[in-house]
């Protein structure tokens, strides 16, 4: 029986501006198995990095729960979440700007270890970082360099270590490879699946990239302006679409391959923004299947084994 | 077959061993080396690299816009609608630029003037190189508005009122405006969602076909090539090593670094394959391997590899810069596909 | 996994190159910059090796009145002598120590001071920024010789009170600078990464924070001194500052004043030495802001 290692349960963020209550996220629930990976799939600005930081409480949650191994992690003091911090961790998407530029690979895969006091040696540390970025693919004799005599692979390569440096249990990966090349992309995406089979990782695995999510990810969430619209295991999103937004988002896909191209799927203008939404389908404005039904937000249904739904035509349209 | 006559009047864009080099502080920096490309009218070329191949360099050398110093620009060759683009004067040079070529750039959000009308940035482009007053730009830039997608009202609207996609429209707009022989767009739709990449993708076409516009799209994404190009060309450490037809390059793959950059793409109907990724990365362009320059991260290198690369044409429309298929027998490992 | 192939001394081996050593490398290239720290250097020396030399009490203050209003180059007194027979040489070299040390004490308290408001509005933002903010704009509010002038009559006249009187002219300065500063470095992912790697605030702002936001504060500090001195030999012209008979520059120029018709030249020296030091110091910064400018870093 697979365990779950994280439940977020109703899940809301919402930031006070100006011009009114921003719903970055807006009632999110999933559960994550140990040693899986889920990706979280949007547009920019439909919440998804949100989620990913709130769930490691670096962003605090309006309401909800967070349920790692058993504990509501929301209910921890500063010092507990400190201490728990060393099984959940993140990696970022600028390796650029994730990298201190004035402390040397060194000492920024060693900033953990110190800080939680898990080694005091010094020679003990060093052994330790010498081996985090073997784990990694790093020379050794990248150990005194400053990160910007390095090109964009190996700087995601020392993030990835630093996150490692902890043993951690659970990582979200927010666009880890939004910023590489393909060639150095494919790098990244292998050492992290390798990681995920020898250390036991689970991940939440943020992108905007379907080509990679589908790829990398058991199950796949598709986000819209705060909310979860779709999930379901990825060969099934990705056979079987149901919610009109993500059959939209498949099609947009530009596929590298001659004839391959599906016939697109249109959605009308652009994003809606996210301050003070009104209480109907968040998709209500761009669907070109909207009717009176789609008044109220949609709750997130199983339509079929592990396949969920927010629309309220599902049955109807397919 | 009339694709194959190259007669020179059909050609818009003609570069013969372009060099390009930055000389700093840190050594001389080689972003171009001995490029040659054609492009004949109303067909959209592919240029596909990664970062720091020279795309933006080849690029940026066509509108003669490599900053000088520390850019050094020298060629054969470099041919717009059959005139010199090296030796032209600044005058013509700038009626040349927004008239006959102009360019997209990557970001949409600081290629436009935050304190003009959008109706206004596309009408003095008009303006400029059109013979109309500005009254009459004016409301030729409306209809250029409509023409991608933005109802013409908003021309009164500033730039920060536009999201990103619009935005884009707008410096396409912009970009069409004098309706240019070639289009040279560095990325455009790097910085936008997939959905509104469709359709900004879907708008670049439909308009290409409209104006039959030849285009050189610069893109990372072979996805966008095989969606909007006729033509291919891959791009690494400042040349050209392959280029072909859409179905010569995807289909019949010669170069093994194409074949790496495919092998690097995760498969969207098989999820379970294994990526394949070029080991290694990109040589320092300040210091480039003697011959060609993927030997040191290639399977398939030998010794002949490290002698400087020819072109070779393995058919009428398809060429490669690569020794291996000297070699009897020599294939790469990806499949042919008819 | 573990048993790794190398130990911590190989790995030590490999050579740290500094960033003090690349900033170094780009100052050397500015040739103004390298003029203002020469004779920075040079003024240092002088101040210094002045204080060994000289006695303060027979060669500094003693009067001789029969060898008063000497003009320059005469024997044994090249920059002549003043009213009180005085030589002029002597007490511009000597002078050096004070307008050194008011300069480089004070803006040690003003940085002090101002850099840690600074770091705390910066980096904790919010009600605290607010308040620390108003703070300096009352500061700044109140003209900076009338609070100079202020504190020297309040607390008596020393070298100590006019150090901190101008450190204190200063502090709102600081502060505005450095929060500056930590304003970009604060949005910085790094800043949030080692949050994630469980390290603590004050930790945060003095490894990650502080050490990124240094450059406009280094550049601050060297105009600052600049500054210092120009204030502290203005309060001393005022009568304010190092009392008499001390060879400070201001109050050698104040004294000088009365004569400024007959022996311009009493005027002239001490004008010279505070102009060269503080422009050695401007120079000193500009060539440091571009050489510690990422821009100009490829």
């Amino acid at each position: 029986m697979a365990e779950n290692i994280l439940e977020v349960r109703n899940l809301v963020k919402y930031f006070k501006t100006k011009r009114g209550m921003l719903h970055a996220v807006d009632g999110v629930s999933f559960t994550l198995e140990r040693g899986k990976t889920l990706g979280l799939v949007g547009e920019s600005g439909c919440g998804k990095s949100t989620t990913g930081r709130t769930i490691l409480r670096l962003i605090e949650p309006t309401s909800g729960e967070i349920i790692f191994e058993g504990k509501d992690i929301r209910k921890l003091n500063r010092f507990q979440m400190r201490h728990m911090r060393k099984d959940m961790q993140l990696i970022f998407q600028d390796p650029y700007s994730s990298l201190d530029p004035r402390k040397t690979v060194s000492q920024i895969i060693s900033e953990p270890i110190k800080a939680n006091k898990i080694m005091t040696r010094q020679s003990e540390i060093d052994e330790r970082v010498a081996e985090l970025m073997s784990i990694v693919g790093l020379a050794p004799r990248l150990f005194n360099t400053y990160p910007h005599e390095l090109d964009g692979g190996r700087r995601q390569r020392i993030g990835i270590a630093r996150a490692l440096a902890m043993e951690p249990k659970f990582i979200v990966c927010d666009e880890p490879v939004s910023a590489l090349d393909v060639s150095i992309q494919a790098q990244i995406l292998n050492l992290l699946k390798d990681l995920q089979e020898q250390m036991g990782l689970s991940y939440i695995f943020i992108t905007h990239d379907l080509a990679v999510v589908n790829h990398f990810a058991d199950d796949i969430a598709v986000m819209y302006l705060g909310n979860i619209v779709e999930k379901a295991p990825a060969e099934e999103l990705f056979t079987n679409p149901l919610h009109p937004y993500t059959k939209a988002l498949l099609s947009a896909i530009p596929i590298p391959e001659l004839g391959a191209q599906k016939e697109r799927i249109p959605i009308k203008g652009e994003i809606t923004s996210p301050v003070n939404l009104p209480d109907e389908c968040r998709f209500y404005k761009r669907c070109q299947y909207a009717c009176d039904k789609c008044k109220g937000i949609p709750p997130l249904e199983e339509v079929a084994p592990g396949h969920f739904v927010a629309c309220a035509r599902v049955a109807e349209l397919n | 077959m009339s694709e194959l006559t190259n007669t020179s009047s059909d050609l818009v864009l003609d570069i013969e061993n372009l060099a390009v080099r930055f000389e700093t502080d840190d050594g001389i920096v080689r972003a171009v080396n001995g490029l040659d490309l054609q492009i004949r009218k109303g067909r959209a070329l592919g240029l596909v690299g990664e970062t720091g191949a020279g795309k933006t360099t080849t690029a940026l050398s066509i509108l003669r816009l490599v900053p000088k110093p520390p850019g050094v620009v020298q060629c054969d060759k470099l041919e717009l609608n059959g005139r010199d683009i090296l030796t032209m004067q600044t005058k013509e040079l700038e009626k040349v630029r927004g008239k006959e070529v102009s360019m997209i750039f990557q970001d949409p959000m600081t290629a436009l003037n935050p304190v003009f009308t959008v109706g206004d940035q596309i009408a003095e482009s008009i303006h400029l190189h059109e013979n109309v007053s500005m009254t009459e730009a004016q409301k030729m830039a409306i209809d250029m508005l409509e023409l991608v997608g933005i109802p013409g009202e908003r021309a009164g609207d500033y730039p920060h009122q536009f999201s990103g996609g619009m935005k884009q429209r707008v410096v396409i707009a912009i970009a069409l405006a004098c309706h240019p022989q070639l289009l040279i767009a560095d990325e455009p739709t790097t910085a936008l969602d997939v959905t509104i990449q469709a359709q900004v993708l879907d708008l670049m076409k439909s308009l290409r076909q409209k104006y039959q516009t030849s285009l050189i799209m610069i893109t990372h994404d072979l996805g966008i090539v095989a969606e909007i190009c006729d033509e291919v060309a891959v791009m690494y450490a400042g040349n050209i090593v392959e280029m072909g037809t859409l179905e010569d390059v995807f289909n019949h793959t010669r170069h093994p670094y194409t074949e790496g950059l495919f092998n690097s793409l995760p498969n969207v109907n098989d999820r379970k394959a294994k990526l394949k990724p070029v080991p290694g990365l990109m040589p320092d362009p300040t210091d480039l391997p003697e011959g060609c320059p993927f030997y040191p991260r290639c399977q398939y290198a030998d010794e002949k590899c490290k002698l400087p690369q020819k072109k070779t044409y393995v058919s009428d429309t398809h060429f490669i810069r690569c020794c291996a298929y000297d070699r009897p027998g020599f294939h790469i490992e990806r499949e042919e596909k008819s | 996994m573990s048993n790794p192939a190398f130990t911590s001394a190989d790995l030590r081996a490999y050579k740290k190159r500094s960033l003090s050593q690349e900033v170094w490398r780009n100052y050397k290239k500015s040739p103004s910059a390298m003029i203002g720290l020469v004779i920075i250097i040079a003024i240092v020396i002088a101040a210094i090796v002045s204080q060994f030399v000289f006695n303060y009490d027979t060669d500094i203050v003693q009067q001789d009145i029969m060898n008063r209003f000497q003009p320059p180059l005469t024997e044994g007194h090249l920059l002549g002598t003043d009213q009180y027979g005085r030589d002029e040489l002597t007490r511009v070299l000597y002078g050096a120590k004070y307008s050194l040390a008011v300069g480089i004490v004070s803006v040690a308290i003003s940085c002090l001071f101002g850099c840690t408001m600074g770091l705390i509005a910066g980096y904790y933002g919010g009600v605290v920024e607010n308040i620390i903010l108003r703070f300096c704009e009352v500061f700044m509010g109140i003209p900076s010789v009338l609070l100079g002038v202020a504190i020297m009559t309040a607390f008596g006249q020393s070298l100590a009170v006019l150090m901190l009187a101008v450190g204190l002219v200063y502090v709102p300065m600081f502060a505005r600078t450095a929060r500056a500063a930590v304003l970009p470095v604060r949005e910085e992912e790094y800043i949030e990464a080692a949050k994630v790697s469980g390290v603590g605030d004050l930790k945060i702002i003095f490894s990650h924070v502080l050490p990124n936001s240094l450059s406009p504060i280094i550049v601050q500090v060297t105009m600052g001194v600049a500054n210092g001195i120009l204030s502290a030999s203005f309060l001393s012209f005022l009568g304010l500052g190092v009392p008499v008979p001390a060879p400070e520059w201001g109050a050698m120029l104040s004294s000088a004043r009365e004569y400024i018709r007959d022996y311009g030249y009493l005027c002239t020296f001490p004008g010279i030495a505070i102009m060269v030091t503080v422009l050695s110091f401007n120079l000193m910064g500009d060539g440091l802001r571009d050489a510690l400018d990422p821009k100009l870093k490829q």
